[in-house]
């Protein structure tokens, strides 16, 4: 029977897109996974992981279990080693086709964003880019609205369908838009990497996974590029979505960067943690962009968030505002940095950060 | 061989952003510009022009006031410009306005040596996902997120981005590729560009023009075409005021730490 996208009960299952580098899967995954889960168990069906690869280890495959997987399809494939958008696409569609799963969720890395749109494309159905919530069940997307937006979610209709909630910012950061996918599956979204936290692993459900090997059905004329080389940087790139501790600079270190940095660097050293910044001093060339936080940059959950001169434009808010205790140091007392920080000082960033230091330090020596 | 760039007019989101009551865009109250990556598109496309003598099409869809965006890409260089728009095609979500754009391509005609160039994303939407719909629609190659490009007769080498370093991709014309700003810096439009923008051909493409398409259908365009639907749209929130320490001196760094100790902070 010929595919077709729009006969919505036909399609079951949650699924996530578990991409692989070189061999090893992404973090991205586990976070996926651990969000996936929440919604197959709301919905009451199965969990899948999806990784495409060449000689993955099966340890590796069994892993994505401990986060919830309940099965894992594995497409293996001399084709499949390195991402093409081509190959990735085609197996992608027809195990779709096959299966025919009601959610598809992949990560909003460079891949997934060239790979989600090709095969919605293809499938014919919806994909919502970049989201940093998903429902399923009402009551908890009424629960969501609730602390993150002024809607009067009381006195306001809700359609009490399945349908999954995809929650995405949007004009840059000053809009956030809920998009649904009714009459299409599976409904499809991208999800940005370090939203959704990763779950515990559990020993158990690893052992229990499912591990299926998919018949793949690939050959070179399928790929229409060549990939001529895959270059890394390279330095050793701030792993900021990871840290519990970030202590970012912003424009405020340019009378002195150099020493602005050292600054930032030293109070990350006494609170263990690493060095971001604001897109104003990566533009500067002052440090490089893989340490940038925002919108354009990486999204942080740090459970200590310092932003040392920073204004707190809303593009750099996005991608820290759900830390958990915002520190900011501004001599501009109305910045809008403020708003949003739990506890805000008043001053210069250049006396204030070493004093903190300092303290933190002596803190820490008196405990030891 | 020709260049086709695919042009996005965009409400400049960097400036005083408007949010009706309704928590939708109020556009009308906001200035309108050329989408960044897409300006690097059409630079892209240019210096192809400079080099092979190619023709550059640009190609918008949106309502009539963006003809002046198009007539300002004529001035930089482009030779002709495609206005597509009707009511038709309004509302339309990324799956939608690639069945459109990609009808529209056909219309202007792929051959065996040309490039389709997109914007890597609109910073209204901010989806990226066009680009690859559209290559999609025209059963292309697409290489996404081009940092780096060259031409070399039917063969196109791209430096592609990844978050931690890139690929080099060689593919075959005719193919569409994404461009990221960071491309290279867009050129101005030149006194005798502004002169001539005016007599260059600009075609305007309706519901009309593109209907016998198969991809234009009431399933495949608009609103009613869009698989995905927005179910409600809202600012996003601000937190409560947190505390102003008092002073910038050893006290008040002393004083936050005891508060961190006290709140199992540090
Ligand atoms: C599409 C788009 C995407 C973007 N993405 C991002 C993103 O991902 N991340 C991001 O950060 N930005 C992003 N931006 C840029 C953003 O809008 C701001 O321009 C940027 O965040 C400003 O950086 P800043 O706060 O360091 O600089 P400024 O806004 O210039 O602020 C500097 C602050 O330092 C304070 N200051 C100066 N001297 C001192 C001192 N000695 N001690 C203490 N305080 C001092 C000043 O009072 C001021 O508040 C984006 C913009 C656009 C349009
Ligand atoms: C708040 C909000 C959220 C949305 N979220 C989604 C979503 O998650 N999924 C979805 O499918 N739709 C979504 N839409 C609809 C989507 O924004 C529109 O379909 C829009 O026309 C194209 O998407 P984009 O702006 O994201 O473009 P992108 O895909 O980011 O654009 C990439 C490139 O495609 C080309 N391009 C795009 N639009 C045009 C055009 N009109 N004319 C010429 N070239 C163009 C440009 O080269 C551009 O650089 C959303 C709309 C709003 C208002």
């Amino acid at each position: 029977m010929a595919f077709n996208s729009s006969d919505t009960a036909a399609f079951k299952g949650v699924w996530v897109f578990c991409e692989q580098r070189e061999g090893v899967i992404m973090s991205t995954s586990y976070q996926l996974l651990s969000e996936g889960r929440k919604l197959a168990n709301d919905l009451g069906v199965e969990l899948c992981g999806v990784v495409l690869g060449k000689d993955i280890k099966e340890d590796y495959l069994k892993a994505l279990g401990g986060y919830g997987a309940d099965k894992v399809y594995y497409c293996n494939h001399e084709l499949l080693d390195v991402y093409t958008t081509d190959a990735y696409t085609k197996v992608i569609c027809d195990l779709v086709e096959d299966k025919k799963p009601e959610i598809f969720l992949i990560g909003a890395t460079n891949i997934g964003r060239d790979l989600g749109p090709r095969c919605a494309a293809r499938l014919h159905t919806g994909l919502t880019a970049d989201c940093t919530h998903l429902d399923v069940d009402v009551e908890k997307y009424k629960a969501f609205l609730k602390t993150t937006s002024t809607i009067d979610v009381d006195n306001t209709k809700f359609e009490d369908t399945k349908n999954l909630k995809m929650t995405r910012p949007a004009f840059g950061g000053h809009l956030m838009a809920t998009i649904v996918c009714p009459d299409y599956r599976p409904q499809m979204s991208t999800v940005r990497p370090g939203v959704m936290q990763t779950a515990p692993y559990n020993e158990e459900t690893a052992a229990k996974t499912v591990l299926e090997r998919v018949d793949v059905k690939l050959d070179a004329s399928d790929i229409h590029v060549d990939l001529v080389e895959i270059k890394k940087s390279a330095k050793k790139l701030v792993d900021l979505v990871g840290a519990d501790v970030v202590v970012s600079v912003g424009r405020g270190i340019s009378s002195d960067p150099k020493r602005g940095i050292e600054i930032a660097e030293e109070l990350a050293n006494v609170l263990g943690g690493v060095v971001g910044a604001s897109r104003a001093v990566v533009d500067a060339g002052l440090i490089a962009a893989d340490h940038q936080v925002g919108q354009t940059g990486k999204t942080v959950h740090a459970k200590i968030y310092v932003a040392l001169g920073i204004s707190g434009a809303i593009q750099h808010l996005a991608g820290m505002q759900d830390s958990e205790c915002i520190i900011a140091v501004n001599k501009n007392g109305s910045a809008p940095i403020f708003d949003v920080a739990t506890y805000g000082i008043t001053g210069d960033l250049f006396k204030v950060g070493p004093m903190l230091t300092e303290a933190i330090a002596k803190y820490k020596a008196s405990k030891a | 061989m020709k260049c086709i760039v695919c042009v996005k007019q965009v409400p400049d989101t960097s400036g005083v952003v408007a949010v009706k009551e309704d928590g939708t865009m109020d556009r009308a109250a906001m200035a309108t510009i050329t989408n960044h990556d897409d300006l690097a598109a059409v630079e892209a496309a240019l210096r192809i022009k400079d080099a092979t003598g190619c023709k550059v099409v640009v190609v918008s869809m949106g309502p009539p006031p963006a003809e002046g965006m198009l007539r300002e890409l004529l001035a930089m260089g482009a030779d002709e410009a495609v206005l597509v728009s009707a009511r038709e095609f309004g509302g339309s979500d990324t799956y939608a306005t690639s069945q459109i754009l990609a009808a529209a391509v056909k219309k202007i005609g792929v051959e065996d040596d040309d490039i389709i160039f997109c914007g890597r994303q609109a910073i209204d939407g901010d989806t990226a996902q066009v680009g690859p719909q559209i290559a999609e629609k025209l059963h292309l190659p697409q290489v996404s997120y081009a940092a780096e490009i060259k031409v070399e007769g039917k063969t196109v080498t791209v430096k592609r981005l990844l978050e931690d370093g890139y690929m080099t991709i060689k593919v075959q014309t005719p193919c569409l590729i994404t461009c990221v700003k960071e491309l290279n810096t867009a050129r101005y439009m030149s006194v005798g560009g502004i002169m001539e923008c005016y007599q260059k051909p600009l075609e305007i493409y309706n519901y009309e023009t593109l209907k016998d398409d198969p991809l234009i259908d009431v399933d495949t365009i608009g609103l009613k075409g869009s698989p995905t639907n927005v179910y409600k749209s809202f600012s996003p929130p601000v937190k409560g005021a947190g505390m102003m320490m008092e002073g910038a001196d050893k006290a008040t760094v002393e004083k936050l730490v005891s508060i961190l100790n006290d709140k199992h902070i540090i």
